[in-house]
């Protein structure tokens, strides 16, 4: 028996890695699903408080964040694109812009939530005994959802520094590339789910 | 088997298109918000968010060129999702309000 001359073949199954994070992907789909759904039934209810809490919220603020976003999921699609044309360096480039981008959103978010706080408007906060129910609900949802949507950029921003190493260490190469795809939806996701809670939250009038 | 995808020839072009289709969306929707539609409002906000969301699906994420499977995927989940929405609304609307 002559084993040892047998050539290893590292065993790799792309198509099976993009359907395991899409089940995720939808996973998370659902975990947003259903806050949007409380958030639905609770404007259904309540619908002129709505209105009268989300004129509280800065429409630039959150115009800005939704265009910044935009261009991080551009760049991070640019940037796979990148390396299937072998442009490693470019590559590169265009996912440390991604990583900048999300942190300028977080940033962004950081200062909204901080003048919100600043003004008494945070669960138990000394402004929210002055608010209707209906205002109550809509603060809560609103911390909440982009709360845990932030937390969710935080994690693509990770997962793309991650990828960013990967790509410099020739771990992810022109024909090697499904974990910089994966990173990438992830951030897609992140970016879709940001597209409804910036009308829903931001532009209720 | 070969379980392994190499895509070759990546255009820029598409992708900065559909970015600039998905920047005037935001502006529009903000434009918009402008105005008092009253219940057209928020579904003109959301067929805009939804138009948004589908380009990025098709185009950002390849599924319009991917394997149809996650269309199926896709589907299934926002069917799901969605009769979820539609019998929490039948609740909504026809409960009888505790006295």
């Amino acid at each position: 028996m002559d084993n040892n001359s047998v050539a290893m073949e590292i065993h790799r199954d792309d198509t099976g890695s993009k359907m395991g994070m899409w089940l995720f992907l939808l996973t998370e789909l659902l975990l947003f699903g259903g806050m949007f759904l409380l958030y639905a039934s609770y404007r259904f209810i309540y619908p002129e408080n709505f209105k009268v809490a989300a004129e509280r919220l800065d429409i630039t603020v959150g115009t800005i964040n939704t265009i910044i976003l935009l261009t991080s999921s551009l760049t991070v699609a640019l940037s796979l694109a990148a390396i299937r044309n072998k442009q490693k360096v470019f590559s590169l480039y265009l996912l440390m812009f991604t990583i900048l981008c999300g942190g300028a959103f977080l940033v962004n978010k950081y200062f909204e939530w901080s003048t919100k706080i600043h003004h008494g408007i945070y669960p138990k906060g000394p402004e929210m005994a002055n608010l209707s129910d209906g205002e109550v609900l809509f603060y809560g949802l609103y911390y909440t959802m982009t709360g845990l949507h932030a937390l969710h950029v935080l994690v693509g921003l990770i997962f793309i520094a991650i990828v960013c190493y990967f790509v410099y260490k020739d771990k992810i190469t022109f024909d090697n590339n499904q974990k910089l795809e994966n990173a990438g939806l992830y951030w897609h996701l992140v970016d879709i789910i940001w597209i409804f809670l910036f009308p829903l939250f931001y532009l209720i009038h | 088997m070969n379980n392994h995808i190499t895509h070759t020839g990546e255009n820029y072009g598409l992708y900065i298109v559909v970015w600039l289709g998905l920047v005037a969306l935001t502006l529009i929707t903000v434009a918009l918000a402008g105005f008092n539609l009253l219940y057209l409002t928020v579904v003109t906000a959301l067929a805009i968010a939804i138009v948004k969301s589908l380009l990025v699906v098709n185009y950002f994420m390849h599924v319009k060129t991917d394997s149809p499977v996650f269309k199926i995927f896709i589907g299934v989940s926002v069917a799901t999702f969605i009769i979820m929405v539609i019998l929490t609304f039948f609740d909504l609307t026809f409960r009888v309000p505790i006295k």
